[in-house]
This record gives structure tokens, C-alpha cells and sequence, in this order.
């Protein structure tokens, strides 16, 4: 049933009347306006929706809002500051690293959660963190790249 | 930019317009069956008086990249920097016409028309310039879209101030593009123009478009394909809040205001059915397309089989199999409509806006002028967003809704309503004579179709034949369910099999599988690739199998020729095959973005991995029993091998197409390593780890 549930959106907080169960992708996209955050497979099995919460990488289809109360989430369109994209988002721009751009916000989010986590992660460690994040393009190696240059630019910021 | 911003940075509401609209340009009255391509420039090009260029093409963006090469095509004829062409794609009411954005055709064949329309803007812009300066054209130079008198710099009017004010109806006939030699901007990397977009999350894709008011509808569907509606009862769903429920014939509609809602709503919906009658499976299937398929139409001849035949010393005969493979975009197809003032206005993720609007205006009985068909950034489309299904049901929807629409296709229901990439069965007969050589070969291909089903090789007697496809044509109940066209169709199949025959006939021989295809090359530009791969990989000749795990493959593919060698490891006990590297020569011709083309190589070689190794569509009495990720398996960050791409400097071929060439030798590519590595050969796609330990046992 709809109560309030107030959470920190991208560095501002944010009280919305929803019922609780409802997933976060869903209000995140419809209620919220925030449509950088992909809904490609609504069971948590492709991570186009990965968002932020509390610096983890979640799938925002298969977390229920309620979940996410008085936590502070972090979609796609809160990694710019004032103008500047974020190293992560840098990287993928001058790697090529995306086709059809579907993926692209989980993939990036994912990424970014991880060089929080592991700066200097390995090919291997990489490829773990990304498991969950699926493209159909195939701009696999490309991404892998941008990660790698990330890291070295401190990605992690 | 989005759209908007783009309308508002070409002033495209009236503030610069100053080319005449053509009659092409506007909405056509009656529309010819199958319109061309407008002859007036002014279809494809707008210059505004800061002089950026908006570039309008009927193509959409999928990922291919087709925004920035055709943008770079404009600014190299244009003489502008390509930072300066704003491109505007697949909207039925501002681009001119076009048949669709499929089969690598929108540099190859739409290229020369985008080039064509420019260089006539910059003759005529340069006949302007030259009364504008009083100087003839001849010795006038563009430099960045300014125009100046040679040797007297100060004497120059940018396009935009050119045409500012002035109604421009001059037109000229026969004006040469440039010749390549000339170009400045063509051939180098370019960034992409989506980019920025992409990873700020602000592209905007079908889904993400909702005018005020948006209702999302989910749609009823039968649990398996074939199965008839018996009852339908709705009264559960409506009694939820804000639940609507439409019916309209066979459709059965629920909408809400979130998507969450109404996929709650249909969750409520009670249905009955009667049974499928299909009986296939995905292990039956293959028996079943040899039963029904229709008969043979022959593609090519060449000498006399039998005459090859008694020519042969040794034969070899195999069939090759390929399953249904899904699309599996990461976009599901999405379409909102929206019903305002007898005008039905789409956003649709699809690949053909121009097709969709006919069948828009067809379905709803509509005038060509009523519908308007908008096309956003398409999250993958692969063949598979040829036609837009949703974009009728959202259409249909609005009109009895009155208010917008979103159909938005579940992960379920784009594994159940997919136009997959047809299972389908090569049947390979062939002979090596005394010498080692290929004595005859004939190739005969069920349900997939024709494309690249003749051999590469200077074969003297061979007979290649076609039954069905996925173009159509088939008898009813060929397949369970809808195929289509998939990323290069038919030829993954046809080049599996023929590949793959070529390396089991090199096997017979004793002889190294490159050298063996070299011997029946007689194309230097196929010599080429193969060599050039050869040379990059690090090749040494070698008869399989050898152990090392090397393959190779070599395809032509609408006359881009394309070799690829591959290093594997198999797993014996696991079965699990890993490719630890790929490396692909292309030709391609002119290569208008180097770095575009590379990436779309590399998605090639990646999406190839999938119907090599894992994908496959199971099913069982008409139902898709892969309904989502966790059983259909793509490629994922694991398993993708170093991948090298080697772009052929090639001007004297106009530029080819790109997408698609490079995933057609995957399968083979990948069996053949598998062969050299341990010696099996394995006959069916995709080569999962139980096939090859079933091989390996046997």
C-alpha cells in the first residue's frame, strides 16, 4: 500500500507516496523521470537497470522500493558534476565503448561501483563484476578497455 | 542533443529554412508503392545560417553507427567539419523515404545517394559564392563550409550566410562526387555522434518517450504458439485501481498508468486455451524441415556432378545443423502512439519507419498523411526490428483509448514473439580428386535461405540448390513459429556448412586448411584477406588436426571479403570450449570510419560466439521454453577472446557494408578450431559443452 518513502536521489533527497513493493526501476523511469535507467529484461538477469545504492551495484527491477529508504541511490544521469562526466563515463566515450547504447548506464554503473570497490581491478576481476551486465552488440572488448583506462585514471572517484 | 534540441539548433521551425521544400520532401498525396530515394537535394540536407548542415536520411541508429558515417559522408562532399552536421534519422514527416535500415546496405547502397545530393548542394552553394563574390567557380576553394576567392582570403561567405534569405531553386545536373584521393575527412576515425548521449543516459529510446497522459497497455497471450483463446475473464484485473481493460477482436488489452501495473493487471487476467497442435521440438525439427521443406530451386551450376564424382578418389558427404537462434536485442520492442487530432503519431523501435507507417496506414485505414512514424535511438535491432508489432497494437490501442499508448514487449515475450533466425539443414556432398583437389561439391540448404550458399572456390563441377527460407515462400507449418531475418541471413547457416566441409575436405587431404583453400582460390582479393590474417595471426602451415586449436574461415559477403583465423582450447572433461583469440582480415572497400568499422567486426565476432557456442531456442508444442537470460545464453565478459581487426586499404572499391560480414564465418571459424584442437568435428550449432563431450566420446 502507498506510504512515503523517502530516499537520497542522486545527491537529493527525495519523498515519494508509493506502494513499498514496488520495484525501483519502475519509479525510477515513470514516477521519477529518470529514463537513463533501462528496464531490458525485468528479472534481473541482463543489469541494464543496475543503479547505485549506497555505492552497490543493484538490479533496480528486482529491488523493491522500500528497500531503498534512507539509502542514497545513484542512476546514470547523477555521475555528471557540473558539466564534467565522470572518469568512468569519460572512458567509455573515448573507447568507443558502447554500440546501441541500451547497456550503457548499467554497464557504467557497474563499473563504477566496482573501482569504488577493487581501483586496480584485473581482466578477470572485470569480467566477474560485469557478468551480470549483458550487451548484445558486442562492444565487450571495448568496454573491458575503457574499464582498464578508467582504473588507471582513477575511475574510483 | 536530443530531438528537440536539434530542431531548435537547425531552426527547422521556420527560422532558416531557406531551400524550397520539394514535392518530394512533403507528404506524398498517394505514394508510389515503392518510392526511391528523392532526386532534390533538399530532401537530405538544410543549411542554417550559422552554417551547420542538418543531415535528414529515412536510416535510424541501432548501434551500427550508420548517424556518424553517413554524417561523415555530408561533411566530406560539403567540405564542413563533421562536428557541423547535425543528423536527423527515421521520422516518416521531416527524412525523405527510405526501404529500411538492414543488411549493412546504409553505406553501400544509401551512401552514394547522401554523397550524390551533397556535392550538387556544394555546386550549387559554389555557383552562389561565385556570383556572391564576383568571381568565377573555378577559382573558388571551400575550406570548413567558408567559401573564398584563391589567393585572396579575404574575399569569402560561409554557406550559411549564403543562403540566408534567398529561396534556392537551382539544381545541377551531373556534378562528380569527390574522388577518393580527395577525401579529408573519410577514412579517418571519427568520434561517434551518439556518444555523448549514450553515456549520459540521456539518448532517448521508444520506451522512454511518454506524452502526458501515456497509458501502458499489456497484451494477452497464448502460452504457446498455435493455441487458440477458448475464454477469456477480466473481471480480477479490473477491479485493481486505474486498470482499463480493452478488447478489439483478438486482442485483449489491460492499461494502467505504470507498466508495473498493468503487467500486475494481466497477471490477474484469466484465460483458457485450446492445445497447439504443433508437435515439434528443437530435436525434431530438423527431420521435420527435410519433410515439409519445398523443393529445390537451384542457385548456381557448374560442369557435371557426375562427371566430378567419377573424378573422385575420396568423398566426403555430411550434414550440418543450426537451431532457431533468437535476436535478443537489449531493447524489447517498444512502440507508444499517440491519437491527436485525426493524426496518429508512433515512436517505434523498429528498423523500417517507412514500412511502418504503410502498415500503420493500412491496419487503420488511414490516409499517408494521418500517420506519422518516429524513430528514436534503437537499442539493437539485428534483422529482428524489421517490422514493429507493438507499434500496431499501441496504434490500435490509442485510438480506442483515446489517450497515448506504450506497448512495451516483456523479456518473455520477446523470446515468444521473436522472428527468429530459422533452424534450418545443410546437406554437403563432396569428393577430392587424385590431386587433393575438390573433385565436385554439391551444397543443398533447407528453410534458410540463399545468401552465400555459392562457394567461394574455383570448384569446376558443383550444384548448389535452395529449398525455403527466411525470406518466405515456405509451406504452411515449415516452422512453429515466425522466422526472419537474423544478422546476415542464411549465411551464417550456408557458411557453417561450407567452411566447415572445406576444412573437413583439407582433413582428407593432409594438407594445411589454409593452404588447401589458397589452392582453389582464384579471387585475389580473397588471396588477400586470407593471407593478411594469416600473416597477423601468426600462421604456419599445418594439416589438422594439430593440437594447437587454430581455425580459420573465410566468407564473401555481398562483396566485402572477409578471413578470420581463431586460437581455441577445449576442455575434455567440461567440454567447454574457450576462444582465446580471433583475428579478422577485411576488405571492404573504401572504409568511410575506420574505427566504426572495426567495432562493428568486433560485435560481429562477439554476437557470433553466441550461435557458435550456446544460443539455441529450445522448444516444445509451440511453446519457447527460453523465456529469458538465465537459460538462453549470449556472450558473456568471460568468454570474449582478444579480438584483432586488419581493415584492407582498399580505394579502388567503392565502400562495402560492414555489419554484418564478419559474423558469418563464426561458426565454422569456431568448428574448425575445435577440430584442430581435438580432432572431433562437430556438424551442429551451436557446439554446446555436451555436444562436444558427446563427440569426444564417441
Amino acid at each position: 500500500m502507498a506510504k512515503t518513502v523517502s530516499f537520497n536521489l542522486n545527491g537529493r533527497k527525495v519523498s515519494i507516496e508509493a506502494d513499498g513493493t514496488r520495484m525501483l526501476a519502475y519509479v525510477l523511469r515513470g514516477d521519477l523521470g529518470l529514463t537513463g535507467t533501462k528496464i531490458g529484461c525485468g528479472e534481473g538477469l541482463c543489469g541494464a537497470c543496475t543503479v547505485l545504492v549506497d555505492g552497490e551495484a543493484v538490479r533496480s527491477c528486482s529491488t523493491p522500493l522500500s528497500a531503498v529508504a534512507g539509502k542514497a541511490v545513484t542512476t546514470i544521469e547523477g555521475l555528471e558534476l557540473d558539466g564534467a562526466l565522470h572518469p568512468v563515463q569519460e572512458a567509455f566515450l573515448s573507447h568507443g565503448a558502447y554500440q546501441c547504447g541500451f547497456c550503457t548506464p548499467g554497464m557504467i554503473l557497474s563499473t563504477v561501483a566496482l573501482l569504488q570497490k577493487t581501483p586496480k581491478p584485473d581482466r578477470q576481476r572485470v569480467a566477474e563484476a560485469l557478468d551480470g551486465n549483458l550487451c548484445r552488440c558486442g562492444a565487450h572488448v571495448r568496454i573491458l578497455a575503457a574499464v582498464e583506462a578508467a582504473a588507471g585514471k582513477g575511475g574510483a572517484r | 542533443m536530443n530531438r528537440r534540441d536539434f530542431l531548435k539548433a537547425t531552426g527547422a521551425f521556420g527560422l532558416f529554412v531557406t531551400f524550397p521544400l520539394s514535392a518530394s520532401f512533403q507528404e506524398p498525396e498517394k505514394p508510389a508503392e515503392r518510392p526511391g530515394y528523392p532526386k532534390d537535394f533538399n530532401a537530405y540536407l538544410r543549411i542554417g545560417p550559422d552554417g551547420r548542415v542538418g543531415c535528414f536520411v529515412g536510416k535510424i541508429e541501432m548501434g551500427q553507427g550508420a548517424m556518424t558515417a553517413l554524417a561523415m559522408l555530408a561533411a566530406e562532399e560539403l567540405d564542413v567539419p563533421l562536428e557541423r552536421v547535425d543528423m536527423l534519422m527515421g521520422d516518416t514527416d521531416l527524412c525523405p523515404w527510405d526501404q529500411g535500415t538492414w543488411g549493412s546496405l546504409s553505406v553501400w547502397q544509401f551512401g552514394p545517394v547522401l554523397r550524390g545530393a551533397a556535392a550538387e548542394a556544394r555546386a550549387v552553394l559554389l555557383q552562389l559564392a561565385a556570383e556572391r563574390l564576383g568571381a568565377p567557380v573555378e577559382r573558388l576553394q571551400v575550406q570548413a563550409g567558408i567559401v573564398s576567392v584563391t589567393g585572396a582570403p579575404t574575399r569569402r561567405v560561409g554557406y550559411g550566410e549564403l543562403v540566408q534569405g534567398q529561396r534556392i531553386e537551382k539544381h545541377l545536373a551531373d556534378v562528380k562526387v569527390k574522388p577518393v584521393s580527395q577525401f579529408t575527412q573519410v577514412g579517418k576515425d571519427a568520434p561517434r555522434k551518439d556518444g555523448r548521449a549514450k553515456v549520459t543516459g540521456t539518448a532517448k529510446f521508444a520506451a522512454d518517450i511518454l506524452p502526458a497522459g501515456t497509458l501502458q497497455a499489456c497484451l494477452l497471450r497464448p502460452p504457446a504458439h498455435g493455441a487458440k483463446l477458448l475464454s477469456v475473464d477480466t473481471s480480477d484485473a479490473e477491479k485493481l485501481p486505474g486498470v482499463r481493460v480493452l478488447r478489439d477482436g483478438d486482442l485483449v488489452a489491460v492499461l494502467h498508468a505504470r507498466p508495473d501495473g498493468a503487467r500486475e493487471a494481466l497477471g490477474r487476467v484469466k484465460a483458457t486455451y485450446q492445445p497447439s497442435p504443433s508437435t515439434v521440438d528443437d530435436k525434431s525439427i530438423f527431420e521435420h524441415l527435410l519433410k515439409v521443406a519445398p523443393p529445390a530451386r537451384e542457385l548456381a551450376a557448374k560442369g557435371s556432378l557426375p562427371v566430378g564424382e567419377a573424378l573422385a578418389v575420396r568423398r566426403l558427404d555430411a550434414t550440418y545443423l543450426n537451431g532457431y537462434v533468437a535476436h535478443a536485442p537489449m531493447e524489447p520492442h517498444t512502440a507508444v502512439a499517440q491519437w491527436d487530432k485525426g493524426r496518429m503519431t508512433v515512436w517505434a523501435s523498429t528498423q523500417a519507419p517507412f514500412l511502418l507507417k504503410g502498415q500503420l496506414v493500412q491496419a487503420l485505414g488511414l490516409k499517408p498523411k494521418e500517420v506519422r512514424v518516429i524513430t528514436p535511438y534503437l537499442g539493437g535491432g539485428f534483422g529482428g526490428k524489421g517490422g514493429c508489432p507493438p507499434a500496431l497494437e499501441a496504434a490500435r490501442l490509442a485510438k480506442l483509448a483515446g489517450v497515448p499508448v506504450q506497448v512495451t514487449w516483456s523479456r518473455q515475450e520477446e523470446f515468444f514473439l521473436d522472428t527468429f533466425r530459422p533452424a534450418a539443414v545443410v546437406k554437403l556432398r563432396a569428393g577430392l580428386d587424385k590431386d587433393g583437389r575438390v573433385a565436385f561439391w554439391e551444397h543443398h540448404v533447407y528453410a534458410a535461405g540463399d545468401q552465400e550458399a555459392q562457394s567461394v572456390y574455383d570448384l569446376p563441377h558443383q550444384l548448389i540448390q535452395s529449398s525455403g527460407g527466411w525470406m518466405g515462400g515456405n509451406p504452411p507449418g515449415l516452422h512453429p513459429f515466425a522466422i526472419g531475418a537474423w544478422r546476415a541471413p542464411a549465411a551464417n547457416t550456408n557458411v557453417h556448412a561450407s567452411e566447415s566441409h572445406m576444412d573437413a575436405l583439407a582433413a582428407l587431404a593432409k594438407m594445411d586448411p589454409m593452404e588447401f583453400r589458397l589452392k582453389h582460390l582464384k579471387n585475389p582479393r580473397m588471396i588477400g584477406v586470407l593471407q593478411v590474417a594469416a600473416k597477423a595471426f601468426g600462421w604456419t602451415p599445418k594439416a589438422g588436426p594439430s593440437g594447437r586449436g587454430f581455425g580459420v574461415a573465410c566468407a564473401d559477403h555481398r562483396d566485402t571479403l572477409v578471413a578470420a583465423m581463431a586460437e581455441v582450447a577445449v576442455d575434455r572433461k567440461t567440454g567447454q570450449v574457450k576462444v582465446k583469440r580471433v583475428v579478422v582480415a577485411q576488405d571492404m572497400g573504401v572504409v568511410v570510419n575506420p574505427d566504426g568499422a572495426r567495432q562493428q567486426v568486433e560485435g560481429c565476432v562477439t554476437m557470433g560466439l553466441g550461435y557458435a557456442l550456446s544460443e539455441e531456442v529450445r522448444f516444445k508444442n509451440g511453446k519457447v521454453l527460453d523465456e529469458n537470460f538465465d537459460t538462453y545464453q549470449i556472450p558473456r565478459f568471460a568468454q570474449v577472446p582478444k579480438i584483432q581487426t586488419i581493415l584492407i586499404d582498399n580505394p579502388d572499391l567503392p565502400a562495402q557494408g560492414g555489419g554484418e560480414p564478419a559474423i558469418v564465418v563464426m561458426g565454422a571459424l569456431i568448428a574448425n578450431a575445435i577440430h584442430d584442437a581435438v580432432g572431433i568435428r562437430l556438424l551442429q550449432l551451436p557446439m554446446t559443452p555436451e555436444r562436444v563431450k558427446e563427440a569426444l566420446k564417441a
